[in-house]
């Protein structure tokens, strides 16, 4: 196993234990407020320090992972269960008007960055977790299409597709049995990058006060109170920063080590 | 190539077209009607009638769409429930600060990445390289809103070398390029890692090519092969990238304003929405779709003037 996979293995599995810790344990309680202890910088007691209401930074954050973790996690499923079939299909029907549909469809989501998504569902629906996840799945459906069309359409080339066509299968046979199949190890790959950008953006969508709301703990949501006490005591904006970088680079490196390991091709090319 | 320029553009005003189908549609089926959470739950419902009629709001909706699309081609975006100002006029005001902000960020995270990005190619696999590469994985994990919260701490805060926030106005062109240089850089700083870790993996792809080969068998070194022919082939993904990167930092440029209390497109939007001032809401998100598919369009044409092959594929 490479360094890469190893370290980022590693970073991801740190907070995906913190999340699923949480459920069971936290060093103290998210909403156990004790305002003589407010803006506590780090100690024995409270390792990360304590924020303006005196809460544990480190108990906060354990929970902040889990609003992480759901959003992004349900984004990239929403668009992979959306953008893959519709990938397929495309390039199924290669030419054909529903290809046309699908990449047009596609460029035309292209141009709403996910942010603009959110504003808009906040406007009708107002601001929550669930509308964060709409947002962001919404804007993986054609990352995930794109990607499947044109791995797919390389396949469809091939000799053995042919030999299935000969052989009888139909097109929709054909995606779900040989392509898919094929494609698999892309779509990983993908995921484990829109998954590390699917943190980024609920972080800056909770930030300006377009995801989770209070009480739910959420990392962005954090940073946005730490703000205005950012002179007075940074570590409160210190922290939850450190995690999402700390996340995202450990999702970063995941992808690139299980794309040179699930594809020995690659490495060989880029070396 | 005039034929390619005016199918993308036939192209540009469909998306167009759909775009703001899409925004209204969304935007209308919104709940909430603007009147009444003008007047309160207390109102009479003459008095809300009144103002639906004052508002346009009385009309059916297919005819406020056309209103609205065609007071746009010419310039007219309505009129703000709120501000009882033209809308046009609040959006210039503020596209002043976040156009420039997105424009200062794309100069910087280009100039940044560029020099990255070739040192990187150019020692490829060397330390040198690894440096830059573990520079840009970090770069790219950063949040922007986070590291403009650092660089407030530090250059603000502790060094005093810049303001925290606000906007002096554009009546004294230095300060207020100063008040949006930190804003700039905290927006840069992550797409440059990107663009540098695109330009490094384009110019190595090139390096592999016969006619690199050729280049350096006729005596040139690595780094004036590099310079002389790989640059310029390697341009096209890189267009790519800034193109996206465009809009990109017009979003994030939204974000980051609130780091730094900057007057600009983000705090009209978010005003708006808490306000339920529909019709901001949908001319700024107009106003943004618009340019990420103007630049996208750009782009497009941009290859095409660089790459001939790509004219008749498109």
């Amino acid at each position: 196993m490479s360094r890469t996979l190893l370290l980022g293995a590693a970073l991801s599995g740190i907070v995906l234990i913190a999340a699923l810790l949480s459920f069971a344990w936290t060093p103290y309680a998210v909403d156990g407020m004790a305002i003589p202890n407010r803006l506590q910088p780090p100690s024995g007691a409270h390792l990360l320090g304590t924020d303006h209401f005196g809460r544990d930074i480190l108990s906060m954050l354990m929970v902040g992972a889990r609003t992480s973790i759901a959003v992004a996690l349900v984004a990239v499923g929403i668009g992979m269960g959306l953008g893959v079939p519709l990938g397929l299909a495309a390039a199924a029907r290669h030419g054909g008007w529903l290809d046309e549909v699908i990449m047009r469809g596609n460029d035309l989501v292209f141009a709403f960055p996910s942010l603009v998504i959110a504003i808009l569902i906040t406007a009708i629906a107002g601001p929550s977790a669930v509308n964060a996840i709409i947002a962001i799945g919404i804007f993986n459906i054609p990352v995930f299409a794109r990607l499947t069309r044109g791995a797919a359409l390389s396949i469809w080339a091939r000799e053995f597709i042919m030999a299935a066509r000969v052989a009888g299968k139909g097109r929709a046979r054909i995606s779900v049995e040989h392509i898919l199949p094929n494609v698999t190890n892309l779509l990983i790959v993908q995921g484990t990058i829109q998954f590390s950008l699917g943190i980024l953006a609920e972080a800056g969508l909770s930030y300006v006060g377009l995801g989770a709301q209070p009480p739910v703990p959420s990392w962005g949501r954090m940073l946005a109170d730490a703000q205005t006490m950012v002179a007075l005591a940074p570590h409160v904006a210190l922290m939850p920063g450190l995690a999402i970088v700390a996340t995202v680079l450990g999702l970063n490196l995941l992808g690139d080590g299980l794309r040179d390991a699930l594809d020995p091709r690659l490495k060989t090319v880029r070396r | 190539m005039l034929r390619f320029a005016l199918r993308r553009l036939i192209s540009l005003g469909l998306s167009l077209l759909v775009a703001s189908l899409v925004i209204f549609l969304v935007v209308e089926v919104a709940p909430g009607d603007p009147a009444s959470f003008m007047l309160g739950i207390n109102a009479q419902p003459d008095t809300v009638a009144a103002l639906r009629a004052e508002l346009g709001l009385d009309v059916p909706r297919w005819q406020r769409y056309f209103d609205w699309v065609g007071g746009m081609v010419t310039g007219d975006f309505g009129t703000s429930y709120t501000y009882r100002t033209p809308v046009v006029g609040m959006v210039a005001d503020r596209l002043w600060i976040s156009l420039p902000l997105a424009l200062y960020a794309l100069l910087l995270s280009t100039a940044l990445a560029f020099p990255a990005g070739l040192f990187a190619a150019s020692r490829r696999g060397g330390p040198g390289d690894m440096a830059v590469m573990g520079a840009t994985q970090l770069g790219i994990a950063v949040p922007n809103f986070w590291f403009a919260m650092l660089l407030v701490l530090f250059f603000a805060i502790n060094l005093r070398w810049f303001s925290a926030g606000g906007f002096p106005g554009w009546e004294d062109p230095l300060a207020a390029l100063k008040a949006l240089t930190l804003p700039a850089v905290a927006l840069a700083l992550p797409q440059a890692a990107i663009l540098a870790r695109v330009m490094r993996s384009a110019l190595i792809d090139i390096l592999g090519e016969d006619f690199m080969r050729t280049a350096r068998a006729k005596g040139l070194t690595r780094g004036q092969a590099l310079w002389r022919h790989g640059l310029r082939n390697a341009l096209i993904p890189v267009l790519t990238i800034i193109g996206l990167q465009f809009s990109f930092l017009l979003a994030g440029a939204i974000i980051i304003e609130q780091v730094f209390f900057l007057p600009g497109l983000g705090r009209l939007i978010f005003q708006a929405i808490s306000q339920r001032d529909l019709i901001v809401v949908e001319s700024v998100v107009m106003l943004l779709v618009f340019a990420v598919i103007l630049v996208t369009f750009l782009t497009d044409l941009a290859y095409a003037a660089v790459d001939p092959r790509l004219r008749r594929r498109a």
